[in-house]
């Protein structure tokens, strides 16, 4: 259809008909506060019932009206919001770092796999993740470039990716809606186009999911701002692995977040994401698939992930868990005693109080 | 020289957006200038001195901030042409909501952040609809689905500008709105051009300094709102 067929179509169909074909128009109506009584009217007759002074206080001529209405269903039309399509693997070529040095980088990150991202605060993960977010391809400051399955992406394709290749998960994150649950993943998915058919019960899921992985449950009736900071994070988490459909996911610190941050990790992965994870924890940092050190703008090196460090896996593990059973006791309102010495592999290195 | 206009709600992070752009634009050897348009005070610049960008600030005092940036905005051209930037900014913060500073053919930014509610994008009109890039900032500190029900927000209201998010403190996705603003045409003067959007016609006499209450006191143009289903026009039909 022309622009001006698709103008004379809007105009002049009847408006159920319209909203049907077009759903999105309705809000076009709702957002001006035009009351649609009668939806066997086309939308030229309707508009010719408002004021002019009325349409004005929104902006609007009577013909400026109906084209920008035309004009949205022609954008949306001709760039039909496909779902993003999963991505096998993403590859970085190195470019250079803040003084000019080349980096002699080839990464490759496959679909379910995890790479952390290591370096100090300003050594330039911010600057990876924008190339990766924006398909960089030598044309940003770094100077990298980003494969798209091992090709150079077209237009089209990064077209397609914009604003949805990556999805991200903070430790600063907050809700800042005040909803509960339930209608918050509703708002979500509607955003998203979900069919309204599958709309509770993929709530169901998603709640289940969370409730996993926070420990104290909440239900669907739980307004956001009740919740826990890890009861929060547990949802974020949740919905990015069940109802986010970037392919990639950038996590940043999640591992003081009041999580399973294992179940987590795994939850993602399993749902076919290529996980990126700026981390510092020990335990995160072996459990993946390999990580990149960032110094001074570059990706300094690549450390696979080796049957070496995978085998300390266990003693870290168990740390970590030594750890967690003492911050419950604490939470518990108990006292510490000798007994804690006995838990730690070295206790004679621990010092005590006097000898400090 | 580029003229770039730059609108948002107060403190949705325009002066942060700009400095991120404008490291950008430095180091491709561009010179940069900037305005800002505000109210009653302005602290903003001192961020741009501290980033040795020349700014010139003015402040609309009792006159309309809006009607103030477009009586205002061709001498700052000109400042900006004498001084030799290559690009200028101009920076206003849009109270209201009820107008935008953006102009036919001058590139329009608007900033707005996540932070500010799901509903904002339908709420500051003409700033957002009229706008060529709209540059969506602090989407590190909110969930993942509201950065995307925020986004499919924005789309609704303006399907046509190109939409990032961009960071005002690390400067992630700075990069691309820079590449887009590089693109944009000069400008050599603003004479006979055409604001994007109708300016309010409100002229009573609270807006010439009258400050007692009372509808003998109410001249001009004035509107009544609809209390009792009965009469007036203003926010009921």
């Amino acid at each position: 259809m022309t622009r001006e067929e698709i103008t004379t179509t809007a105009a002049n169909t009847p408006l159920r008909a319209l909203f049907k074909k077009y759903p999105y128009t309705e809000n076009f109506f709702a957002a001006a506060r035009i009351d649609v009584l009668d939806d066997d009217m086309t939308a030229l007759e309707l508009i010719r019932t408002v004021p002019d002074a009325y349409l004005a206080d929104y902006g609007y001529t009577r013909a400026g009206f109906l084209a920008q209405i035309a004009e949205f269903i022609a954008e949306t039309e001709n760039h039909p919001e496909t779902p993003v399509r999963g991505i096998a693997s993403l590859t970085i070529l190195g470019g250079r770092d803040k003084s000019g040095n080349q980096e002699e980088t080839e990464i490759t990150i496959r679909r379910g796999e995890i790479i952390s991202i290591v370096g100090p605060t300003g050594s330039g993960k911010s600057r990876l993740l924008e190339d990766i977010e924006s398909l960089a391809q030598r044309d940003t400051p770094t100077n990298r470039q980003i494969l798209v399955e091992g090709k150079e992406p077209d237009d089209d394709l990064r077209y397609h990716l914009e604003n949805r290749l990556v999805a991200q998960l903070t430790q600063n994150m907050n809700f800042v809606m005040d909803v509960s649950a339930e209608e918050f993943i509703r708002l979500h998915a509607e955003s998203r186009g979900v069919p309204e058919a599958e709309i509770a019960d993929l709530c169901e899921r998603i709640l289940s999911c969370a409730n996993a992985l926070a420990g104290e449950q909440f239900t669907a009736q739980t307004a956001l701002t009740q919740l826990s900071g890890g009861q929060s994070r547990a949802l974020m988490i949740a919905d990015t692995a069940l109802l986010s459909e970037s392919p990639v996911i950038l996590i940043d610190e999640i591992e003081n977040a009041g999580i399973d941050k294992k179940k987590a990790l795994e939850l993602l992965s399993d749902n076919g994401k290529i996980i990126l994870m700026a981390t510092h924890d020990p335990v995160l940092a072996l459990s993946g698939n390999g990580r990149i050190v960032i110094e001074n703008g570059g990706i300094r090196k690549f450390i696979p992930a080796s049957a070496e460090e995978r085998a300390l896996l266990g003693v870290l593990s168990a740390l970590d868990e030594t750890m967690s059973r003492l911050k419950n006791r604490i939470r518990a309102g108990e006292v510490l005693g000798e007994e804690v010495r006995e838990l730690f592999p070295q206790p004679s290195k621990i010092r005590t109080k006097e000898e400090f | 020289m580029k003229l770039i206009t730059v609108s948002g709600p107060p403190s949705s992070g325009k002066t942060a957006v700009i400095l991120q752009v404008a490291a950008h634009f430095r180091t491709a050897g561009k010179s940069i200038g900037a305005i800002k348009f505000d109210c009653l005070s302005s602290c903003d610049d001192e961020l741009y001195e501290r980033n040795q960008i020349p700014v010139k600030t003015g402040i609309s005092g009792n006159l309309c901030p809006d009607h103030f940036f477009i009586t205002n905005i061709e001498n700052g051209l000109r400042w900006g042409k004498k001084h030799g930037f290559d690009v200028l900014f101009s920076e206003s913060a849009g109270l209201c909501n009820r107008c935008s500073p953006h102009i036919k053919g001058i590139c329009a930014v608007c900033v707005i952040d996540c932070l500010s509610g799901i509903n904002t994008p339908k709420k500051i009109g003409p700033m957002l609809k009229f706008a060529d890039y709209i540059a969506v900032t602090k989407g590190d500190i909110v969930s993942q689905a509201e950065r995307e029900v925020f986004y499919a927000g924005i789309r609704r209201v303006n399907p046509k500008a190109t939409v990032t998010f961009v960071n005002g403190i690390t400067g992630q996705g700075s990069f691309k709105l820079a590449k887009f603003l590089a693109e944009t045409p000069d400008t050599d003067t603003l004479e006979e051009k055409y604001l994007r959007f109708s300016m309010p016609s409100a002229l009573c006499s609270y807006c010439a300094g009258q400050t007692r209450i009372g509808e003998r006191y109410e001249m001009g143009s004035v509107r009544k709102m609809a209390f009792d289903d009965e009469t007036g026009g203003g926010d009921a039909k």
